[in-house]
């Protein structure tokens, strides 16, 4: 957008944003609509569709063998890559991944490596020697706007949705499927600061202006796993406090969706 | 490639189709909101998005063709949409689809009304089961369609091929993987022209006629649904607008 529009638009924002209210009707804790869609892609072994809003993206997981990290012998090794594939917006280009895409994976890797999502100690097959490797793939099929929950959310679907062949101590695979050994949900928030303003996930208008943003991601006992702070602005200790409250809040209620979702899938 | 499988059961194919039977498809239009025209397409086991973007301003600049839009057409395969993950990004299978997707669909555009501009289609498969080839090129048509990007016809697609001698129509996986000869075809249905022609295997001229034959029997079955998705899609809106 253009500077001069980008300046009007977020002036006029900011007048709306001072009565609590936001250009699409929602209030400044409201998600938009969310719809999980769980085995989209049968040649993956886990797959998740998730819609917030306009915005559509597609996760999906791939399993395979190889040589654990030489750090962590005893540790199953885990990858998350994000495409901003062209399909998803006029400004996104092919090619390889650029900072935004980078970034975006980076944050969902680290919401589930570090809430301990993932029982990394049981995908080993020979410590030391052999153990499964994961590739979460993030397909951003429509961008509108906060890709950074969309993209979580459709990644733990993916993983809480895998089924894999039990392997022989050699690691070949067998008939026999299992599923992934998940120990937690956590949940990605992210919120844009426009002005003085904090609101919940912000449409594709409200990132375009938006001063900062931050995406704490919470897990199932209210703790935080990661957080990030992205863009130029800045946020005061009390607005970064009061994100996180917020922020488990709207992770239970998209936790419980999620659950739901697993519960028909068994 | 040598395989034992049996092609034929009771004169049905290994998954219960007769010889010149398509899978089934369903194509929806109209899918995102970002995109100027977009397009959705279940055809057997293979899950298929398009996106169209443009008319707009072409770039690099050095593109640009002072009489008539070009059209830039990628094609690309989700790295789980594939038995073996594949690595994301580019490859050179890709970037041939691409290229001969742009050549079956841009004789059936006037992009001469739009000098100086490009016209982008974005395919991108999300599980490939045989023929996504095909399959990208019918859904990018109806998103350009959706686009509204002027044209003198849609373009259909459906591969024809041979497996145990018999020339078969819209080959499954294991007919494409273990088969005699792969034929993708696009068809110019008004002008009964081809688009799209490519072949890999082994076919004599007399197969090669009745291949060409049955693979345009198919493209004008996948030019009907395609018909059918976009009047259901502008019917629809039109009930609504009431």
């Amino acid at each position: 957008m253009s500077s001069v529009l980008s300046d009007i638009k977020k002036e006029y924002m900011i007048s709306l944003l001072k009565n609590g209210k936001r250009e699409d009707g929602r209030g400044l804790n409201d998600m938009r609509d969310l719809k999980i869609e769980l085995g989209v892609a049968n040649k993956a072994e886990g797959s998740c569709f998730v819609q917030l809003g306009e915005t559509k993206v597609i996760a999906g997981v791939k399993c395979e063998v190889g040589a654990p990290f030489p750090d962590t012998p005893n540790q199953g090794v885990f990858t998350t890559n994000a495409e901003l594939i062209p399909m998803a917006s006029p400004d996104f280009e092919a090619g390889p991944p650029r900072e935004d895409s980078i970034e975006l994976a980076r944050i969902v890797d680290r919401g589930i490596r570090e809430s301990g999502a993932i029982d990394f100690q049981k995908l080993v097959i020979k410590e030391g020697e052999l153990v499964r490797v994961l590739f979460v793939d993030i397909h951003i099929m429509d961008y509108n706007g906060n890709l950074f929950d969309a993209a979580g959310i459709a990644a733990i679907g993916a993983l809480y949705n895998t089924k894999m062949p039990v392997l022989d101590e050699e690691g070949k695979k067998t008939e026999e499927l299992m599923q992934l050994p998940m120990k937690k949900i956590p949940v990605p928030c992210t919120y844009a600061k426009i002005a003085d303003s904090i609101l919940y996930d912000p449409s594709m208008e409200e990132e375009s202006v938006m001063d900062s943003r931050i995406t704490a991601t919470t897990e199932d006992n209210g703790r935080i796993a990661a957080m990030q702070k992205g863009d130029v602005g800045s946020f005061k200790k009390e607005e970064i406090l009061d994100i996180v409250r917020r922020s488990k809040v709207r992770g239970d209620e998209v936790r419980s969706l999620l659950k739901e979702k697993f519960s028909e899938m068994r | 490639m040598e395989k034992d499988i049996k092609f034929f059961t009771n004169g049905k194919r290994i998954d219960g189709r007769a010889i010149d039977e398509l899978r089934n498809i369903k194509i929806e239009v109209g899918v995102f909101k970002r995109a100027d025209g977009s397009s959705y397409i279940e055809w057997g086991g293979n899950k298929i998005y398009c996106a169209v973007y443009g008319p707009r301003e072409a770039y690099p600049r050095f593109l640009q063709k002072s009489d008539r839009a070009i059209l830039k057409c990628r094609y690309n395969m989700a790295s789980f949409a594939v038995e073996e993950r594949k690595r994301p990004g580019p490859s050179r299978r890709g970037v041939e689809i691409g290229k001969v997707t742009q050549g079956a669909l841009e004789p059936a555009l006037l992009l001469e009304n739009f000098p100086k501009c490009m016209v982008e289609v974005n395919i991108e498969v999300i599980q490939a089961d045989a023929g996504t080839r095909c399959a990208g090129i019918t859904a990018a048509s109806v998103a350009l369609a959706n686009a509204g990007i002027p044209m003198k016809e849609l373009v259909p697609a459906c591969a024809a091929g041979k497996v145990d001698d018999k020339i078969v129509l819209d080959l499954c996986k294991e007919e494409d993987n273990y088969g005699q000869a792969d034929l993708p075809l696009a068809l110019l249905p008004r002008r009964n022209e081809f688009s799209l022609l490519q072949m890999d295997g082994d076919l004599s001229e007399e197969q090669l006629e009745e291949a060409l034959d049955l693979g345009r029997k198919g493209c004008l079955e996948v030019y009907e649904i395609q018909k059918e998705a976009l009047k259901k899609k502008y019917v629809k809106e039109d009930v609504s607008n009431e």
